[in-house]
C-alpha cells in the first residue's frame, strides 16, 4: 500500500471541549466533597459510610469517577498519539488504557455501593 | 568600541564529507560595526568559506536566517551579538532534517503552510473598487499578518517535533486564524472543517515555546484558542 499521510478524523473538538468540561466538574466535586467532609461531626469510618450512604453523594462521586477516567483517556491516548508511531502498537495501548480504565469503573463502583 | 574577540561553537555537518555532524569551535575578530549576530556570521563566512547559513534581508523581514543560539530560536539579524553568553553555541532549528551545516529543509513547515489555504477564498463577484472593512475588522488581523514564516515558532514545538507531518504547527495554524478572522473571506466553515482534526489543530497543548521564541513577538497560542472558541461556538 502507498504510504499516504491521512487526516480529518473530526473528533478532536469533542474530546478537547469533553477534557475541559471533566476537568471543571472535578474541580467542582473536589472542593465541595472537601466542604462535605469538614462538615462531618468526626472524621472516622462510621461518619464516612454514612456520608456514602446518600445517595446523591454516591451518584455526584460516580459522575467523578467517570469524569476522572474519560478525562484520563484522553490524555493518555494524546501521549500514545505523541510518542507511538507504528498503529498497531498504538491500537493495542489505546485498548489496553480503555481495557485499564473500565476496569478501574467497574471497582469504583463495587466499592461506592459496599460502602 | 574596539576590535574584539567572541568564541563560537557552531554545528557542522557537510552530508558529502561528514559522516556524523559535529560542534566546531571557532573564534572570530569582530569589528566595531559588527552588533547583529549576522554580522558575525559574515566575519565567520570570510573566515572559513565552507560554513553555510542562510540569509538576505539582513533586517528581520525575510525570516532566512532563522537558527538556534545558545537553545533558543532566534533570527540572526535581529540579536545582538554582545547580548549572548559565550561561546556563543549555533545549531540549525530542531526538528527539521538538516542540508547543511545551519541550513535546514522547510519542506515539511511549508507543506503545512500550504495546507490552510494561504490566500482569501471568495467567489463573489469583486466589487468596482476594493472589498471594504471596517476599522475594526481591519484591526483583528493585526498581530496575524505580520508573520514572516521563519519557523522559529514550529521548529520550538514540541508538538510540531512529534508530528511535522501531522499536526499544522504554531506559525500554520496563526496564518489559518488570519484567513478565518479576514471578513473578506468566504471560506471560514471550510477551513474550520480543515483543521478540526486530532492531529491537525488539536496537538497543540498550549506549551507556548512559539510565543517565546516568536522574532515579531506574535503569539500563535492565542490565535489557535481563537479557532477552538469559534469551533465550540458554531458547534454548541
Amino acid at each position: 500500500m502507498v504510504d499516504r499521510i491521512v487526516v480529518g478524523a473530526h473528533y478532536g473538538l469533542k474530546d478537547w471541549i469533553i477534557q475541559r468540561a471533566t476537568a471543571i466538574y472535578m474541580v467542582l466535586f473536589s472542593v465541595v466533597f472537601v466542604f462535605c467532609l469538614l462538615g462531618l461531626p468526626e472524621f472516622n469510618f462510621s461518619n464516612w459510610v454514612e456520608l456514602f450512604s446518600k445517595a446523591s453523594v454516591r451518584f455526584f462521586g460516580f459522575l467523578f469517577i467517570l469524569a476522572l477516567c474519560y478525562h484520563a483517556w484522553i490524555g493518555v491516548r494524546d501521549i500514545w498519539m505523541d510518542y507511538v508511531k507504528p498503529v498497531g502498537v498504538r491500537f493495542a495501548l489505546h485498548l489496553f488504557t480503555f481495557l485499564l480504565l473500565a476496569g478501574y469503573v467497574g471497582w469504583a463502583v463495587r466499592i461506592l455501593w459496599r460502602l | 568600541m574596539s576590535t574584539r574577540a567572541v568564541q563560537f561553537k557552531i554545528y557542522r555537518y557537510d552530508p558529502d564529507r561528514d559522516e556524523a555532524p559535529y560542534m566546531q569551535d571557532i573564534e572570530v575578530d569582530l569589528e566595531p560595526q559588527d552588533v547583529k549576530l549576522l554580522d558575525a556570521l559574515v566575519r565567520l563566512k570570510a573566515k572559513d568559506d565552507s560554513l553555510s547559513f542562510r540569509r538576505s534581508c539582513r533586517e528581520g523581514v525575510c525570516g532566512s536566517d532563522a537558527m538556534n543560539v545558545n537553545g533558543t530560536n532566534v533570527l540572526a539579524c535581529l540579536t545582538d551579538v554582545d547580548s549572548l553568553q559565550q561561546p556563543i553555541v549555533l545549531r540549525p532549528l530542531p526538528g527539521l532534517p538538516v542540508i547543511r551545516d545551519l541550513i535546514v529543509d522547510m519542506t515539511q513547515f511549508f507543506k503545512q503552510y500550504h495546507s490552510i489555504k494561504p490566500y482569501l477564498i471568495n467567489d463573489e463577484p469583486a466589487p468596482e473598487r476594493e472589498r471594504l472593512q471596517t476599522p475594526e475588522e481591519r484591526e483583528e488581523l493585526n498581530g496575524l499578518y505580520e508573520c514572516i514564516l521563519c519557523a522559529c515558532c514550529s521548529t520550538a514545538c514540541p508538538s510540531f517535533w512529534w508530528n511535522p507531518d501531522k499536526f499544522v504547527g504554531p506559525s500554520g495554524l496563526l496564518n489559518a486564524y488570519r484567513f478565518i478572522a479576514d471578513t473578506r473571506d468566504r471560506a471560514a466553515g471550510e477551513r474550520l472543517d480543515n483543521l478540526e482534526d486530532p492531529y491537525r489543530l488539536f496537538r497543540c497543548h498550549t506549551i507556548m515555546s512559539c510565543v517565546h521564541v516568536c522574532p515579531k513577538s506574535l503569539n500563535p497560542t492565542r490565535a489557535i484558542g481563537k479557532i477552538k472558541d469559534l469551533m465550540v461556538r458554531r458547534a454548541i
